[in-house]
C-alpha cells in the first residue's frame, strides 16, 4: 500500500512545482524594477554599476559577464552568500540545512541509480565491482551526511525561531511544524537505517519496486514508517513556503537582475503593446474605468477628487 | 501608551494609537550632536485633523477619513478588498504583477531586512516600522480573505488578522512610513522587495479608493498634468524665470548666456526638476553655463510638463506615472531631439530611463541618458577646464537611491568629483549601499501637519548621522566650510530641511548643493566664486 502513497506524493510534488513555475512564467511583461548590483554587468558588478553609466549607452554593444552571474548564482545556492553577508546567526543553521538537503537529494538520486544498476544485474555493495562499489559508498556518504546535516540545520532554525523574541511575532504555527516535521522524519530515518538497513539496500530495493511498478518485498515496520514520512514530506514541501527556490529563481532572473533594455520592434515591445490594450478596472475618480490602458494614459483624467 | 511590543494583530484593534514616538527612544546622534535633544513630535489638534485618522502613530501625511457609520466602514473594507483583488490580476496590474507576486510568496520571515532599514533602526526599532510588519500584514490579509481555504487555515498559517476599517486606515498610513529606498530588498537573501510591496499598497489606495497624499496627487501629478508643473509654474511664468536666470548668470559670472528653449532638432533636450527653478536656480544656471561653454547643441522645453521632469506617479500610482512619462516622451518626439538628458533629479532618472524603458514605446522610444554620463564626458575629456584648487574644501557625496540602487549609476558622479574636488570624503556606506536621505518617495515635499517632525527625526536621522561621520573631528571642530553634494532635487530639499532642523550650518558649517554648482565653481573660464557660502 505504501508504494501508492509514494507515487501519490511524487505526483503531488511534481504538479505543485509545475503549477508554481506556470504561475510565474505566465505573468505578463512588467515594468523594470531591477536592483543593483546586477552580476552580469561586465566590469561594473563589483561596485553595483550598470550600462546607464555610459555616454550614449544605447549605441554601444552591451558588455555582459554571464560567468560572473553563474558564479553569483552558485555562491548563492551552495554557500547562501546573501544570508552569510547579512544574517550570520541564521546562516549558521540555514547553511547546514540547505547543504543537508542537497546531499539528501543526491542520496535519492544515488538510490535511483543503484536501483537501475541492480535491475540490470550490476550489484551495488561494498564488495561489488568498481561501479557498484562507488555507488554504494557514495550513497552511504550522501545519505548519512545529508540526513544529519539537514537535521542539525532544521533543529538550529527551530531554536532560532523560538528563542528570538523579535522574530517570534512573525512565526506562524506552520513555521515551527515544518521544522519539527523535518526533524521527526530524519530521526525516524536514522533510527531505521542504523537498526535495520545500514547499507541502504532495503530502501534501494524499494526504489527499484517504485521504478518497475513491482510488488514491494516485505520491509521492516520502522522502514515502513520512514517511507510513509518521507513520502508525506516530499508532498508537503512544494505545497508550502519551503519550495521557495522556484520563486527565488524568478525573483532574481525576472526582476532583480532583469536590466534588458527595450528596443524598437523588440519582443518586449510587442508584448507591452498588447498589454496596453487591456481594459483597466480600477475605479478611483482619476481613472476612467473600463478604458484600455493605452487610451487612459494618454488622457489626463477627470476632475480629481482624490486628496 | 504601554510599552508592550506591538503585534501584527494589533493593527485591527480599536485603540487610539498603535505607537507613539518618544524622543528618548531615538538612537543618539554622533559628535557633536550627542546631547542633541529632539523636540517631541507635535500633536495634531482635533480641529486640524478634521475627522481624519491618525491612529497609527499620531503622524499625518495622508488624509484617511474616519468612517462615520457602519455602512461607511463596511464600504471602506469592501473597496480595499476589491482593490487588493485587482492588484493580483493581470489586466489591472500587469505593470508589477510578477514582482509583486514573487515578493508576496517568497518571504521566509528571517528579518534580515530589518537591520538594513534606516527607518526601523532610527525609530529605536519601533515594530510598526519594521519592513516585514507592513508586508506581512498584507500577506496575511491576502491569505485569509482571498484564498479559498484562508479562513479555515488562518490559525495554522498565521493569517488571523481581522480586516476592519482600522486595519485599512492604518495600512494606508503605514505605506507612507517607508521611503521606498529598497535597502531592505538589497539585504534580503530571498530577493523580496518590501519597498515594492509598500508601493503596491499605495497604488491600491490611490487607484481604487482615491486616497493619496495631496502633495503627490492633487498638488502633484494632477497639477503637473493640468498646469505644467507641480510647483505651479506656468509656461508664462517660466519665461520670467528664464529671464531672471540669465540676469543672475551675468551677475554671478559676468557672462551673457541665453538659455535655449523649444529649439527643434537639438542634440539634447535637458529635463529639470522644476523645483530647481524656484529653490535652486543656480543649478539650472550651472547646467546652462557648462553646456554653452562646451558648445553643446541643447534645449529646454517650455511646453506643459516639458519643463518639469518630476513624476510623482513613481511613488504611488501607475496610471499617473504612465501619463506623466508619456507626456515627456511626446514632447521629446515633437522637438525632434537626438536624446533626452535628465538633470539632477533621482526619481526623474528612474521614471524616464528605467520605468520609461517599458513605456516609451515604438515611435517615442527616444534615447535617454543620465546627466552624470554627459557631464563625466565633458570633464574627463577636458571639454571644459577645471581648477580643482577652487574647490579645495571638504566635500562629501550623497547617493540618491533611485540613481544608484535602482539604476546602477555610481561612478560617473564620483569620477567628476574626484577630479574637481581635492578633499573628497566618501560616506560609509556609499554608492549602491547608500542610505536614503529620508525624503525619498515624495517625503521631501511633504510639509504639512506634523510629518516634517517625523521626517527630520526618524526617516532623515540616519542620513544626518552619516553626514556628520563623513568628516573628521578636526574638520567638524575647525568650522571650515564643508559641502554636501546632493545631486538630486528631492534629496537636496530633504538635506536642506535636515541641516535647518539640526542647525548644522551654524553649528558645524555644513552647506549643501548640487554637482554642477561645484563644476562651475571650478571652471577656469568662469569668474571665481560661483558657489556662495550662504545657507538657503
Ligand atoms: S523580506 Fe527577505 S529578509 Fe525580510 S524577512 Fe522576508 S525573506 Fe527575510
Ligand atoms: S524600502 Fe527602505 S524605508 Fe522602506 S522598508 Fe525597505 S529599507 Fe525601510
Amino acid at each position: 500500500m505504501i508504494i501508492f502513497l509514494t507515487y501519490f506524493s511524487l505526483l503531488i510534488a511534481f504538479v505543485a512545482i509545475v503549477a508554481k513555475v506556470f504561475k510565474y512564467i505566465t505573468t505578463p511583461e512588467h515594468l523594470r524594477w531591477e536592483l543593483y548590483p546586477v552580476p552580469h554587468e561586465k566590469g561594473r558588478s563589483k561596485y553595483g554599476g550598470s550600462y546607464f553609466e555610459e555616454l550614449d549607452w544605447w549605441s554601444k554593444p552591451r558588455r555582459t559577464d554571464m560567468f560572473n552571474e553563474l558564479k553569483e548564482m552558485a555562491e548563492e545556492i551552495f554557500l547562501l552568500k546573501g544570508v552569510y553577508r547579512n544574517n550570520k546567526r541564521v546562516w549558521k543553521s540555514s547553511f547546514p540545512f540547505h547543504i543537508g538537503m542537497y546531499l539528501s537529494i543526491g542520496w535519492l538520486v544515488l538510490l535511483l541509480i543503484g536501483a537501475v544498476l541492480e535491475g540490470n544485474g550490476i550489484a551495488v555493495s561494498s564488495s561489488a565491482g568498481v561501479i557498484g562499489r562507488v555507488i554504494y559508498f557514495a550513497t552511504l556518504i550522501f545519505g548519512y551526511s545529508g540526513l544529519i546535516l539537514t537535521g542539525i540545520g532544521a533543529f538550529g532554525l527551530f531554536l532560532w525561531r523560538i528563542s528570538n523574541s523579535e522574530q517570534r511575532i512573525y512565526n506562524a504555527p506552520a513555521d515551527y511544524i515544518n521544522l519539527i516535521l523535518f526533524d521527526i522524519v530524519i530521526l525516524i530515518s536514522l533510527i531505521s537505517h542504523f537498526t535495520v538497513d545500514s547499507g541502504f539496500s532495503i530502501i534501494r530495493g524499494y526504489v527499484h519496486s517504485l521504478l518497475t511498478f513491482s510488488t514491494v518485498k516485505s520491509i521492516p515496520g520502522i522502514m515502513e514508517l520512514e517511507i510513509v514520512l518521507i513520502s508525506l514530506l516530499i508532498m508537503y514541501i512544494p505545497l508550502g513556503r519551503m519550495s521557495h527556490f522556484v520563486a527565488k529563481y524568478f525573483l532574481y532572473h525576472s526582476v532583480r537582475w532583469n536590466d534588458e533594455p527595450n528596443e524598437r520592434g523588440s519582443k518586449i515591445e510587442k508584448s507591452l503593446m498588447k498589454l496596453l490594450q487591456s481594459k483597466v478596472g480600477w475605479s478611483a475618480p482619476h481613472i476612467q474605468t473600463e478604458k484600455p490602458w493605452i487610451e487612459l494614459v494618454k488622457e489626463t483624467g477627470d476632475e480629481q477628487k482624490t486628496d | 501608551m504601554s510599552k508592550r511590543p506591538t503585534k501584527l494583530k494589533d493593527i485591527s484593534k480599536n485603540t487610539e494609537r498603535l505607537h507613539t514616538i518618544l524622543s528618548g527612544d531615538l538612537p543618539p546622534l554622533p559628535y557633536p550632536y550627542e546631547d542633541w535633544e529632539d523636540k517631541p513630535i507635535s500633536e495634531i489638534p482635533e480641529s486640524k485633523r478634521k475627522g481624519k485618522d491618525i491612529s497609527l502613530d499620531g503622524v499625518m501625511n495622508l488624509s484617511v477619513p474616519i468612517p462615520k457609520t457602519e455602512g461607511e466602514k463596511a464600504e471602506m473594507v469592501a473597496k480595499f478588498l476589491s482593490g487588493l483583488r485587482k492588484l493580483l490580476t493581470q489586466e489591472n496590474n500587469w505593470t508589477f504583477l510578477e514582482p509583486f507576486l514573487l515578493s508576496l510568496d517568497n518571504c521566509v520571515k528571517c528579518n534580515t531586512c530589518s537591520e538594513a532599514c534606516p527607518i526601523f533602526e532610527m525609530s529605536g526599532r519601533a515594530e510598526i516600522y519594521r519592513p516585514l510588519f507592513r508586508s506581512d500584514i498584507l500577506r496575511r490579509i491576502i491569505k485569509k480573505y482571498l484564498s479559498p481555504t484562508g479562513k479555515l487555515t488562518a490559525k495554522f498559517t498565521g493569517a488571523d488578522i481581522d480586516l476592519n476599517w482600522e486595519t485599512v486606515a492604518r495600512l494606508a498610513q503605514l505605506s507612507y512610513r517607508c521611503t521606498l529606498c529598497r535597502r531592505c530588498a538589497q539585504a534580503c537573501p530571498m530577493g523580496v522587495d518590501n519597498g515594492l510591496i509598500t508601493r503596491e499598497i499605495r497604488k491600491l489606495f490611490s487607484q481604487e479608493l482615491g486616497i493619496a497624499p495631496a502633495e503627490l496627487h492633487k498638488e502633484g501629478t494632477v497639477k503637473q498634468l493640468s498646469t505644467g508643473s507641480s510647483t505651479g509654474i506656468s509656461p508664462v511664468a517660466l519665461m520670467d524665470l528664464f529671464e531672471f536666470m540669465e540676469e543672475d548668470i551675468t551677475d554671478r559670472t559676468g557672462m551673457n548666456i541665453k538659455i535655449p528653449f523649444d529649439k527643434p532638432n537639438a542634440d539634447i533636450l535637458l529635463l529639470h526638476n522644476a523645483g530647481e527653478f524656484l529653490s535652486w536656480p543656480e543649478n539650472i544656471e550651472a547646467f546652462a553655463i557648462i553646456f554653452e561653454m562646451a558648445g553643446i547643441n541643447w534645449t529646454l522645453s517650455s511646453e506643459l510638463v516639458g519643463y518639469d521632469s518630476v513624476n510623482y506617479g513613481l511613488f504611488y500610482d501607475d496610471i499617473q506615472l504612465a501619463r506623466v512619462t508619456l507626456k515627456h516622451a511626446e514632447i521629446a518626439k515633437k522637438l525632434g531631439v537626438k536624446k533626452v538628458v535628465i538633470g539632477e533629479c533621482g526619481h526623474a532618472h528612474k521614471a524616464i530611463m528605467a520605468i520609461g524603458d517599458r513605456i516609451w514605446l515604438d515611435g517615442v522610444n527616444i534615447p535617454r541618458e543620465s546627466c552624470f554620463a554627459t557631464l563625466e564626458d565633458l570633464i574627463l575629456n577636458e571639454r571644459i577646464m577645471i581648477d580643482p584648487e577652487r574647490n579645495n574644501f571638504p566635500v562629501t557625496l550623497h547617493d540618491p537611491c533611485n540613481i544608484t540602487r535602482s539604476m546602477g549609476i555610481i561612478q560617473p558622479q564620483r569620477n567628476i568629483i574626484k577630479k574637481i574636488c581635492p578633499q573628497f570624503r566618501e560616506m560609509t556606506p556609499h554608492g549602491v549601499n547608500n542610505y536614503c536621505c529620508g525624503g525619498g518617495s515624495g517625503f521631501a515635499i511633504m510639509q504639512s501637519n506634523n510629518f516634517p517632525d517625523w521626517r527630520y527625526q526618524v526617516s532623515g536621522r540616519k542620513k544626518f548621522a552619516q553626514l556628520l561621520n563623513a568628516f573628521t573631528k578636526e574638520e567638524i571642530d575647525s568650522k571650515t566650510n564643508k559641502y554636501v553634494c546632493a545631486p538630486c532635487s528631492n534629496c537636496k530639499g530633504q538635506i536642506r530641511d535636515l541641516l535647518t532642523y539640526y542647525d548644522a550650518w551654524d553649528k558645524v558649517r555644513l552647506l549643501y548643493g548640487g554637482l554642477v554648482e561645484l563644476i562651475v565653481n571650478g571652471m577656469t573660464d568662469v569668474r571665481e566664486g560661483f558657489l556662495e557660502w550662504e545657507f538657503h
